[in-house]
């Protein structure tokens, strides 16, 4: 089934009765070529490139609840390429291009939105690094442009420019960012792999990892064992826990990050805009919502809920940015868990047993990242050899000390990215 | 969620600062190996359910509190100081 216009209209005049599910509803088999542990928007992604670029077809996706549930239906939808460390960036920049032609590769309308993404500053220093991580986003192949206190004023006018005591600078602005809207990310993906034959199993949760001689071999599974000699682990949050099936001790500490959405407004935020003093970033979706969020609530959880401390801290922020929101009502606020590496950078690699590889340690930038994580780590899968735009995200650079990537630089501390 | 510091009482979350899993209680020698280096400052058991991590009290007395806590409730379980776990006092 495809999407079309004509499509759309033929449905809309014939009581849109149509329409058929998206992707089916497979039991098990006993045995796949490759098994993909999580169904959130890396794993669908890696099984749509798995099966389109590879041309593989005997995957299954296992995924404990149902597909989009974890944080890909829970991020604050952001999309971007501003990174400024080499390894870094090279794969932002990739999944950015991948963004850019998603709704047409996949024939899905994941509702991508270049809106413009503005970093503000608010300090000479500050305003310096902008600078650099603007020339190399710019050396990356990537947009952005330094704007300076009327620059910002001339796309954000509502912004608190008088704050005393975080006054605003400028910018660092990346037009090419934007948001996207993740479920439909998790739905199309979803619906391009089933389409090519990967089964997406729900309700199926991984209860241990099958090895032999260093080999994998299968998984077990709440419906039962399932064979298969290459298994992925990417499970986001829960990644220490199925790595743990396996022997693995990873250098991954799990924490809560809240997101917040008010009542449905009409069109008041353009951009996507962050505040760089307090950890604020807000976007208004199709829907009206302001979507917006903070930092972590700082110790580690799986409650995918947070505390009030930072309930708080994150509406001052918003507050002293852009007093104009105060009488927003907050419709929801939630949790989900993230992934914490020591360096703020994720891992995509190999993990010295056959056969195993994992794809985790997004901390809380997996969103835009969707699309070339499921590139890369399906590369990997079916080559053995680490995509070129994601060599730099070794599991042992820990150990090694060689090619850490701390884009703040804040040590080797798992809550400080 | 509130925690009990052993020297000033219950207390807000907000007086305290989170630093990580209470392994890094054990430090290793200065020549230990790459993997012990590894293992104490990045890898971590990061359990769903109990878990003990080192706070330091830093809007009171000052103190490195090691807090038994639940990840999935939030619950504080437990709460002693931490130079009593180094020192063998405590378990």
């Amino acid at each position: 089934m495809r999407f079309s216009g004509l499509r759309v209209l033929k449905e809309g005049l014939t009581g849109n009765k149509g329409w058929r599910p998206h992707w089916r509803d497979p039991d098990p088999k006993p045995d796949y070529d490759i098994i993909l542990i999580g169904g959130g928007g890396h794993g669908l992604s890696t099984a749509y490139y798995l099966a389109r670029t590879y041309g593989l077809s005997r995957i299954a996706v296992l995924e404990k609840g149902y597909i989009g549930g974890g944080n890909v239906g829970r991020n604050t939808t952001i999309v971007r390429a501003n990174y400024f460390l080499p390894g870094n960036a090279e794969f932002y920049s990739h999944s950015l291009k991948l963004w850019e032609g998603l709704e047409q590769e996949l024939n899905y309308n994941v509702m991508l939105s270049q809106r413009g993404l503005i970093n503000l500053f608010h300090s000479d220093g500050q305003r310096d690094a902008f600078a650099r991580r603007g020339n190399a986003m710019i050396n990356q192949g990537d947009d952005a442009i330094l704007l300076d206190r009327e620059g910002v004023r001339d796309h954000l006018p509502y912004l608190d420019f008088d704050n005393t005591r975080f006054p605003i600078y400028g910018g660092l602005y990346h037009p090419r960012g934007g948001t996207a809207r993740h479920d439909a990310v998790a739905w199309g993906y979803a619906r391009g792999a089933d389409q090519r034959g990967v089964d997406i199993i729900q309700n199926c949760e991984v209860t241990g990892i099958d090895i032999a001689g260093g080999q994998v071999r299968g998984v077990q599974t709440t419906r039962g064992a399932i064979r298969a000699d290459k298994v992925g682990i990417v499970v986001a949050g829960r990644s220490g826990q199925v790595a743990a099936m396996a022997g693995l001790r990873l250098p991954i500490e799990s924490h809560v990050l809240q997101a917040f959405v008010t009542e449905g407004l009409k069109p008041i935020i353009d951009h996507v805009v962050s505040f760089g003093m307090g950890h604020f970033y807000i976007s208004q979706s199709d829907k009206g919502g302001l979507v917006f969020g903070g930092d972590l609530d700082f110790y580690a959880s799986y409650a995918a809920r947070g505390n009030l401390p930072m309930v708080e801290h994150v509406m001052e922020a918003g507050m002293t940015l852009m007093p104009m929101i105060g009488k927003a009502r907050v419709l929801r606020s939630w949790g989900g868990i993230m992934d914490m590496t020591p360096d703020g950078s994720p891992i995509i690699d190999r993990t010295g047993i056959d056969g195993l590889y994992i794809d985790c340690g997004w901390c809380y930038g997996g969103f835009k990242a969707v699309p070339a994580s499921g590139d890369c780590f399906a590369h990997l899968i079916a080559t053995d050899r680490p995509h070129p735009a994601a060599a730099g995200f070794r599991l042992d650079r820990f150990r090694t000390g060689r090619g850490l990537m701390d884009e703040e630089g804040t040590g080797a501390q798992h809550n400080l990215h | 969620m509130r925690i009990t510091c052993p020297l000033c009482g219950e207390r807000d979350r907000r007086e305290f600062y989170y630093q990580g899993a209470a392994v890094l209680l054990e430090r290793p020698a200065f020549d230990a190996s790459d993997e012990a280096w590894d293992g104490y400052l990045h890898l971590r058991d990061n359990p769903a359910g109990k878990t003990r991590d080192l706070w330091y009290h830093e809007a009171g007395c000052g103190a490195w509190v090691v807090v038994t806590r639940d990840t999935v409730t939030h619950a504080v379980l437990d709460c002693v100081l931490a130079s009593d776990v180094a020192s063998g006092a405590r378990p």
